[in-house]
């Protein structure tokens, strides 16, 4: 018991030096917020990356690792409306951090501050895991990226106001490169209105109120849940009384179902990054629109 | 009577949650209206200022009061979820006369104490075996709520109902109330998160399948990179191994270390460790002499020692675990108990009442291995071995009585290999299909087949790795 004792004693002396340090510790839930934060605070911010581009954000495991790295944080990014709420809850209530706690500055759910697509009128589970809270995955529509932009160029200076300055220089620049890549995606993107798009979730709603696209229908048959042959076989007549003009599949999608209508159907599929790094092309957040706009012309022909 | 008495309770609880459910959500979707409105309104007008402006348009507190709560719970306050765990077991022995060879029993055997508690397989033919109320929220901006029962027959057994902060100091985690202790592995998960419809042997004899505490628990997590948490427990120490007692302070205390980490982006790992310590002033168990005489006998002033070791390794593909993961977990576990034992209390026997020093050394193991190899489908095999071990008896040593004489404390090497398939429609419902050659008892194999399906009402739960 006593050796106890010393050891949690000499561990939380060890723990002093570590909350002395002078950057702000960033844990972005997504890639797409770690990118953020980075267009936002560059080298003054040390950012974790709590999943990668290959992961379905809603299907992480509340790992020692991601407990370790919450421990740490000053600031935790997170997209919200429950598309973590099967580790993120488990992550906070394990690691013993009260500055990021639900209701803390360091608490930062980017879809909360944006206008939420699919905000379902009741909420059963007969349809699937909807989000009671709408549609999650509110990146891909650059103007969120603005609105979430400002708010956590807010938030960094609340947490980091030594650096408020450089923020908020660092927003005013990544607001002015975005409305400037908005205007000139929105053209480059006018030959997509009304693409009619099979996307595997409704993961692309917000790409495709965006830029106009029709998103027909989905791989999946109801959210979270797996297609089975039969739904396939379903989809597969649908599609060919009601075509669609391109399959996109995320970077976190399975290749096989996607690539199974494909060729029974001869309507392109392409892989979309879905968020940075879930393509070499998508290296921040710009390359991610870029690419997709880019994949989404070519495999419909467009361009 | 009891019956009814559960039922319209149970009843009660759910209409009572449903029509909350209901209320809920009419007032979050009033909310969401007003929340869109707002932020409709701050579009508009952020859409004619320049961005360096709209920088100071959005103040950083602007964060929605209400949803601030929201993602750790779900769209209800507080979280409230069921589960329904329905089994039909087909067992070829009778489980009222199942046993853990060479084992004190922890605690009803399967036949008796039924529900899936205690040691045993359950009871045969189709069963609503436990149902597991759960209801959890923040309490204030300091401390959680969290309150599990599991819900049988004619009982309502708390499992866990406790508070918790988290960060008071900086990776300091406090627990007070009553929570599933953190020695083990599988001794923290409920029921329906094991990946087997039965819990490990070594869990059943040396924990009662999940030992509780009624107290308080400390956990620290260090600032590293490699997930390290030392974490201290105390409480009551009622259950088993130790009993009741009419004592102020601790009966029993706890220490428990884990570690943990990735290595590359497919795998992660933690490694556990523990010792506990309680005492027992009088626990009773039944067993039989030489000449099959059914005798009691009370253990007293009994000090009982238990330390543990796990191991859970995972491997999902690239971090995603959808379409194909692997898990594999093992536990071991020692125990060392000394006291008095008072054989016979009724004179039954022939040898009649005799008291003396006893102790004992005991161990057990198991390792399992789940398999995920396609959406939905997983595999798993189990592997459990316990050993009786040493045993010491002053009225063995001195001739009174022999060795047979405490029939269940035989030596033995209980065994069984589970082996399991299931299949789940969605996060939210499991069925299973598992088959166990069960030698548990001294001389005969049981094979236990059995059908089982868990499903979850409710908020959207959070399982630990």
């Amino acid at each position: 018991m006593r050796t106890f004792v010393a050891i949690v004693c000499v561990a939380l002396a060890c723990a002093l030096p570590a909350t002395a340090s002078a950057k702000v510790r960033a844990f972005a839930c997504e890639p797409e917020w770690a990118a953020l934060l980075d267009e936002l605070g560059g080298k003054h911010i040390s950012v974790y990356q709590a999943t990668s581009p290959k992961q379905d954000p809603h299907r992480v495991e509340a790992r020692p690792s991601l407990i370790a790295r919450m421990r740490r944080a000053d600031l935790v990014v997170c997209s919200g409306s429950d598309l973590e709420i099967g580790w993120l809850p488990v992550l906070l209530r394990s690691a013993g951090n009260s500055k990021v706690q639900p209701g803390q500055p360091g608490h930062f759910l980017a879809s909360e501050f944006v206008e939420r697509l699919d905000v379902p009128e009741k909420v059963d589970r007969s349809m699937g895991d909807v989000h009671p809270f709408g549609n999650p995955h509110v990146h891909l529509d650059p103007r969120n990226l603005a609105i979430i932009g400002n708010a956590l160029a807010n938030r960094l200076t609340e947490i980091d106001r030594d650096n408020a300055d450089i923020y908020t220089a660092r927003n005013t620049a990544f607001q002015e490169k975005l409305s400037a890549s908005i205007k000139r995606w929105e053209r480059e993107a006018e030959v997509l209105k009304g693409l009619r798009l099979v996307t595997y979730h409704r993961d692309g709603i917000y790409l495709a109120n965006w830029l106009g696209l029709d998103l027909t229908m989905t791989i999946e048959p109801k959210p979270g849940i797996p297609p089975s042959a039969g739904h396939l076989a379903d989809l597969l007549s649908k599609l060919k009384t009601e075509p669609a003009d391109v399959i996109a599949r995320m970077a976190y999608n399975e290749p096989k179902a996607p690539t199974w209508l494909s060729e029974r159907t001869g309507i392109p599929v392409v892989e979309l990054p879905y968020t940075v790094g879930g393509t070499k092309q998508a290296k921040d957040l710009f390359g991610l629109f870029d690419d997709t706009i880019d994949r989404l012309k070519t495999a419909a022909g467009r361009s | 009577m009891s019956r009814n008495v559960l039922a319209s309770t149970l009843a009660f609880s759910l209409s009572f949650s449903a029509t909350a459910l209901a209320q809920d959500q009419s007032a979050e979707i009033e909310e969401l209206r007003q929340r869109i409105q707002e932020l409709e309104e701050r579009l508009d007008s952020g859409s004619t200022t320049d961005p360096a402006q709209s920088t100071e348009v959005v103040p950083a507190t602007t964060t929605p009061t209400s949803s601030g709560s929201a993602p750790t719970s779900n769209a209800f306050n507080p979280a409230i979820s069921l589960i329904l765990d329905a089994k039909y077991r087909n067992l070829e022995l009778d489980p009222n006369t199942y046993q853990i060879g060479g084992f004190v029993p922890s605690g009803g055997h399967g036949g008796e104490a039924g529900h899936g508690h205690g040691a045993g397989p359950g009871e045969r033919g189709f069963n609503l075996d436990e149902s597991e109320l759960t209801i959890s929220a923040n309490i204030d901006p300091y401390w959680l709520g969290y309150f599990t029962a599991g819900l049988a027959d004619g009982e309502i057994e708390i499992e866990e109902a406790y508070i918790q902060n988290s960060g008071y100091m900086p990776g300091l985690v406090a627990k007070a109330g009553r929570f599933f202790s953190a020695i083990g592995y599988v001794n923290q998960q409920h029921p329906h998160s094991w990946d087997f419809a039965d819990a490990p042997l070594v869990q059943q004899a040396f924990h009662a399948t999940n030992l509780g505490e009624d107290g308080v628990q400390l956990r620290y997590v260090a600032p590293t990179d490699l997930f390290i948490e030392l974490g201290v427990e105390g409480g009551r120490g009622a259950n088993f191994p130790g009993s009741e007692r009419n004592k102020n302070g601790f009966n029993a205390g706890a220490v428990f270390a884990h570690l943990g980490g990735d290595i590359g982006f497919s795998n992660s790992y933690q490694i556990g460790a523990s010792y506990r310590e309680t005492t027992a002033t009088e626990r009773e168990y039944d067993d039989e002499d030489s000449t099959g005489t059914e005798i009691e006998n009370i253990f007293s002033d009994l000090n009982s020692k238990t330390w543990g070791i796990n191991f859970v390794w995972k491997w999902t593909p690239n971090g995603d675990p959808s379409v194909r993961n692997f898990k594999f977990q093992a536990e071991y576990f020692g125990r060392e108990e000394d006291g008095q034992l008072e054989y016979d209390i009724d004179s039954a026997s022939p040898a009649g009442t005799q008291t003396g020093a006893y102790s004992s050394e005991q161990d057990g193991w198991y390792a399992q291995g789940v398999w995920q190899f396609m959406p939905r489908w997983r595999v798993g095999l189990r592997y459990d071995q316990l050993n009786s071990g040493t045993l010491e008896y002053a009225p063995i040593t001195s001739g009174n009585i022999s060795r047979d004489d405490l029939q269940l404390l035989r030596e033995h090497k209980p065994k069984r290999t589970t082996v399991m398939v299931d299949f789940s429609t969605s996060e939210f419902a499991r069925f299973r299909l598992q088959f166990a050659q069960d030698k548990a008892r001294f001389d005969e194999t049981d094979n236990q087949i059995i059908f089982q399906y868990i499903v979850s009402l409710g908020a959207h739960g959070a399982h630990k790795f």
